[in-house]
């Protein structure tokens, strides 16, 4: 294994998630789009918080919470690493499926219209519908 | 011996210069290995705060305990496990760097030499410079590399990125992770720019008048705050269960910063998440004096 560190962090100070919520995400990103696959290394903690400037224990919360979702897997003196035990990616086919369907969505939405503002709001708006209807 | 959980605990804390007060009232415990920031408005507590927890002031009033002890110029033992940076960062400015590390070695019997020139080969900072022919942005690397070679289990930060460009704000505040990702040492800092209390701090305590206003974990804070916004209709008043800290109008509506202690649901409202800042900001207005003299109700603590 090359050693680059697999994945570069980035944070978004206005999307007002918690920055161990952002790492969270990238991982399970890069999972799901096949940036990052079974066996692959996380940085390590004092890697990342080179690479950005961010508070340890941020990275470690992070890598932790992914632990227990079944994403990584934490090797004692070696390091965390992607364990696809779970059936987190849904496959590339299904992947592409959704990118679609998407991409269809926003042609038709602006054909009719709305501006890329407007869109951003509806999709925020069904995104937090489903954040309640799960919580 | 009991394990000490928090580095920082104050109960009514005060100090008095004069006939004003420097801080007052101040109740608030930091856990250990956070990285805390203290915001505040100038003049709201902060540099009070640490000088008094670095043992260089005494209070007038309530207690202090650092790492379990209480902090007064004489506690030698505290003077060993914790590293203090004042705002003015004093450096000899006709000293070398080499010459400064060499006064740290033999001023501070936990000094690492090791870890003062890795942090300062990876700044590019050459250790036969004179102090004064460093730019703004090196001095004040040497002078947090001189407080973290001590390797102190608590370091306290008096505006350690004050007025330095991006970059070297970014290199000193990356510095200063290093750190804390190798040593475990937890950090109390002051800061203006609240930019980087989201990028590096876990735990924020906001200082109004001398007060605490809020105080605690940065993620419980974010979980617990809303904007709710609403469009006329504007004498509709939030559910019980929530406080609204900060409020304003436009012509069509209101948007209210909101701490909530239950999941929110009313579909009348808007609902959105606050960043950190936003919220940090939200507190600091609503602690300013000219709004009706009315202060944040009840100070939320540490407790979780």
């Amino acid at each position: 294994m090359a050693h680059h560190p697999s994945l570069t962090f980035r944070l978004d100070s206005q999307s007002g998630l918690a920055p161990y919520r952002q790492l969270v995400d990238q991982v399970r990103l890069a999972v799901r789009t096949g940036l990052l696959r079974d066996g692959d290394q996380l940085p390590s903690v004092r890697e990342v918080v080179t690479q950005i400037t961010i508070n340890p224990n941020t990275v470690h919360r992070a890598y932790r919470e992914l632990e227990h979702q079944g994403i990584v897997e934490g090797r004692a003196g070696l390091g965390t690493f992607i364990t696809l035990h779970l059936s987190v990616a849904p496959d590339a086919a299904d992947h592409g499926t959704f990118e679609q369907a998407l991409h269809d969505l926003v042609i038709n939405a602006r054909r009719a219209g709305l501006d890329e503002e407007t869109i951003r709001e509806l999709m925020r708006t069904a995104l937090r519908h489903d954040g309640n209807v799960r919580s | 011996m009991i394990e000490e959980t928090s580095v920082l605990e104050a109960v009514n804390l005060g100090k008095r210069y004069r006939r004003t007060w420097g801080l007052q009232d101040c109740t608030l415990t930091i856990p250990k290995g956070r990285v805390a920031a203290l915001v505040g408005p100038n003049g709201s507590g902060k540099s009070t705060l640490l000088r008094m927890a670095a043992g260089l002031q005494e209070p007038s009033a309530g207690t202090l305990r650092v790492l379990g002890q209480s902090p007064s110029p004489g506690t030698n033992d505290l003077r060993e496990r914790v590293g203090y940076l004042d705002q003015d960062r004093p450096l000899y400015k006709s000293f070398r760097v080499a010459e400064m590390l060499r006064f740290g070695e033999m001023n501070n019997p936990t000094w690492s030499m090791d870890v003062a020139k890795n942090h300062l080969a990876l700044l590019d900072i050459p250790l036969r410079s004179r102090v004064n022919n460093l730019s703004g942005g090196q001095q004040a690397q040497v002078a947090l590399t001189l407080c973290l070679a001590k390797q102190p289990e608590l370091l306290l930060l008096d505006e350690p990125a004050a007025a330095l460009d991006p970059v070297a704000r970014e290199d000193l505040l990356r510095l200063l992770m290093r750190q804390v990702a190798d040593s475990g040492s937890s950090v109390v800092l002051s800061t203006h720019a609240l930019s980087d209390v989201a990028a590096i701090c876990d735990y924020v305590v906001v200082l109004a008048h001398a007060r605490v206003v809020l105080s605690n974990d940065t993620e419980y804070i974010v979980e617990t705050h809303r904007i709710l916004s609403i469009v006329d209709d504007s004498d509709l008043v939030p559910p019980p269960g929530v406080t609204i800290i900060n409020e304003q109008r436009s012509a069509r509506g209101r948007s209210l910063l909101v701490r909530v202690e239950l999941p929110f649901n009313d579909d009348r409202w808007r609902v959105d998440r606050p960043t950190l800042e936003e919220i940090v900001m939200a507190y600091l207005r609503e602690g300013s004096p000219h709004r009706d003299g009315r202060h944040v109700g009840e100070i939320e603590s540490g407790a979780r």
